[in-house]
């Protein structure tokens, strides 16, 4: 009796782990959705604990100084102290808070920087769902974050966090209007094949760049560089990061928005912080840098060439892995530090293996496209930990000058431009 | 959506009713996308969610600064504005039941993946003029707003 | 779920409607300009919804063009509105609708 029943049971639960009729977007298949949204949430997770670890080391040594040295061995359990001391902190709320503001604020920023997450694409297939207005999505749910930051300087009931929240909401609201345009100057620029027909998902500008054969910041030479400018530019203004974290840093305004938060809600503050800046890098990445494209896709094509940038990402790992046996080598030779050694040595180790299992081909094959993607966000975390060791703060006034005043006549004329020059080419679509 | 409306007409406090209001706002963008809107869905998120509510939190920050004196929250003309909202009420009712039967069942067309697309050949193409009248209009407020806002003319 | 009912247009007009009755209670009851020209935000989302609701019924894109320009309208409306509530409370320091009387005789 109980034979039909489980047969049809079984059938079902197949229907749902059954892969072969799914594109992305497939809303209809819940299952996998769920497994990419926690393959996504799991590694920007991990990424945000790197980056901070990262941040301090890289800022640390480009001051010629060496960062946190004592927690694991270089310092790499820090993030993991950090995290523990966050967790273990009282939790503080002030006496003439708005409880409600108070509470949700920080769950708004969260929810806009990782909801972005949703139509990032780490490959042609890879993507939790292909909305047809992916761009549109990102650059709305990332102007949300703006209301969670007002939310928090509000709630706070104190001069300090207000002025930093009203700040640094106006600048991410101006910085959002030079964004946009140096958007859409981009995805004019997948309107340019033959058929005239650009699109806003995400995955469609990637296989436009495919298409076009180049990637969109050498198009049309200055101009997707400049409109990658602007739009680099704008995405650390709107991330509130230095040069343009006035908003926010310690020796301006105590702690801007987020000086009455502490422990907990402090650490999802700094989470949604990373997490934006991760988000707008992918949004970058996809629209000028071709995305999960390897380098050279048209120019240097064959199976040879793809051999050998297949060898890419097992090559990285055992570098990175390397560098931690020098380190290990060069750890000081004393008792205490045994533990230290031994942990470094193990983590070259973990390393040199995760690499040899990248040559192997079948795992090869299906994570180059998240390892092109993966690197060269890397890169531009790079530049964001650059920038904040390099430049110094831009004045309140001085920054909303340059958004409104340079910026956006910049990005207008690079649209402008860029929509003469295509038209010159007699490449865009007229009725 | 309705609780989120029913929230911003009765809450005392004007940040509670914005952040109802911006709840409103978010459930109406999913309803257009439940519309097969997905253009108009984004523009609302955009626009209106991360725009003018910003807009509006900002005013209100900078404008009520004793929000716990405030205790009658309602107007004295209130009786009116119920007798007037029933009417319309009553209006919307009569019209809705004796028309019930005009609507069709199903709904037609089918699921098109560029509606931006066409959103946008419509846009220019035949309501240009609208929409230079549109971008005439927004210069006209961004001037009228920031002459009103001054502190001195 | 064969009596899963469909939702059809006219759904989308009552909630419209709905939200419209709720938006008018608010302009007409309310003290807080604030939370009047919100009431007016309301009543604006109500007929773009009702207009994205007809243009799905006709199958043309004319409903969705024109909710895109009321939206347009409602930021330039919002903001030229709390332009005037600032100037406004500024000389009187209260945002009280029941005070707005210098006019009245």
């Amino acid at each position: 009796m109980g034979g039909p029943v489980i047969a049809q049971v079984i059938q079902y639960i197949q229907s749902y782990l059954d892969t072969r009729g799914l594109t992305p977007g497939a809303a209809g298949n819940m299952f996998w959705v769920l497994v990419y949204i926690m393959l996504v949430f799991a590694g920007l997770s991990v990424a945000v604990i790197a980056m901070n670890w990262l941040e301090r080391k890289i800022l640390a040594h480009m001051q010629v100084r060496l960062g946190p040295m004592r927690v694991g061995p270089h310092g790499l359990l820090q993030p993991i102290a950090d995290a523990i001391k966050l967790l273990l902190k009282e939790d503080i709320m002030p006496a003439e808070a708005d409880g409600l503001l108070f509470w949700i604020a920080p769950f708004v920023v969260v929810l806009a920087a990782f909801t972005v997450f949703v139509v990032v694409p780490f490959g042609p297939t890879h993507a939790i769902t292909d909305m047809n207005i992916g761009i549109l999505f990102m650059l709305g749910v990332s102007s949300l974050s703006v209301l969670g930051i007002v939310m928090a300087g509000w709630a706070s009931n104190s001069h300090y966090p207000l002025i930093g929240a009203l700040r640094s909401s106006a600048q991410m609201v101006s910085y959002e209007v030079a964004m946009g345009l140096a958007v859409v100057s981009a995805i004019l620029m997948t309107s340019l094949n033959a058929e005239g027909t650009g699109t806003l998902s995400m995955i469609g500008i990637v296989q436009a760049q495919l298409a076009q054969g180049e990637w969109f910041i050498f198009k049309f030479f200055p101009l997707g560089l400049i409109a990658f400018f602007i739009f680099a530019v704008a995405m650390v203004a709107e991330t509130n990061r230095a040069p343009f974290d006035l908003a926010e840093a310690e020796s301006e305004l105590t702690a801007g928005f987020h000086t009455e938060y502490s422990g907990f809600r402090w650490s999802l503050f700094f989470l949604a912080e990373y997490s934006a800046m991760i988000a707008v890098s992918s949004i970058a990445v996809t629209l000028w840098l071709g995305g999960w494209l390897r380098p050279f896709p048209n120019f240097l094509s064959g199976t040879t060439w793809d051999l050998v940038f297949s060898l890419f990402p097992g090559v990285t790992f055992l570098f990175l892995a390397a560098i931690c046996f020098y380190n290990t080598v060069r750890m000081p030779k004393h008792p205490l530090f045994r533990i230290q050694t031994i942990g470094l040595a193990g983590f070259g180790v973990v390393l040199g293996l995760i690499g040899l299992v990248l040559f192997v081909p079948a795992v090869s094959t299906r994570v180059q496209d998240i390892f092109w993607f993966t690197a060269k966000v890397a890169g531009f975390m790079y530049l964001y930990i650059w920038y904040r060791g390099t430049f110094p703060r831009y004045r309140f006034d001085q920054l909303m000058q340059m958004g409104w005043k340079v910026l956006l006549p910049l990005g207008l004329g690079v649209l402008i431009l860029t929509a003469s020059v295509a038209l010159l080419q007699d490449k865009i679509w007229h009725p | 959506m309705l609780i989120g409306g029913i929230l911003v007409i009765t809450c005392k406090n004007p940040v509670h009713s914005a952040l109802a209001l911006i709840v409103t706002l978010l459930a109406q963008a999913s309803i257009y996308l439940m519309l097969y809107a997905p253009f108009v869905a984004g523009v609302q998120i955009i626009l209106y969610a991360g725009g003018i509510m910003v807009l509006f939190l900002f005013v209100i920050m900078l404008v009520s600064i004793d929000r716990s004196v405030r205790e009658r929250q309602f107007n004295s003309q209130w009786v009116v504005g119920i007798i007037a909202a029933t009417a319309l009420g009553g209006l919307f009712i009569a019209v809705y039941t004796k028309g019930k039967n005009i609507f069709p069942e199903h709904a037609l067309p089918v699921v098109e993946n560029d509606n931006t697309q066409k959103i946008a050949i419509m846009l220019y193409g035949q309501y240009m003029f609208a929409f230079e009248i549109a971008s005439l209009l927004l210069l006209v407020a961004i001037i009228g707003a920031v002459v009103m806002a001054k502190k001195k003319i | 779920m064969e009596s899963m009912l469909h939702i059809t247009t006219l759904h989308y007009l009552v909630l419209g409607a709905a939200l419209f009755l709720l938006g008018v209670i608010g302009v007409l009851t309310r003290r807080n300009v604030v939370i009047v020209l919100m009431s007016i935000e309301l009543i604006l989302n109500a007929v773009n919804l009702n207009l994205v609701a007809f243009s799905r019924m006709w199958g043309g894109l004319h409903g969705q063009v024109f909710a895109i320009f009321v939206i347009t309208d409602a930021a330039a409306e919002a903001a030229v509105g709390l332009g005037i509530l600032i100037a406004f409370f500024r000389n009187k320091e209260t945002v009280n609708i029941d005070e707005v009387n210098l006019l009245k005789w």
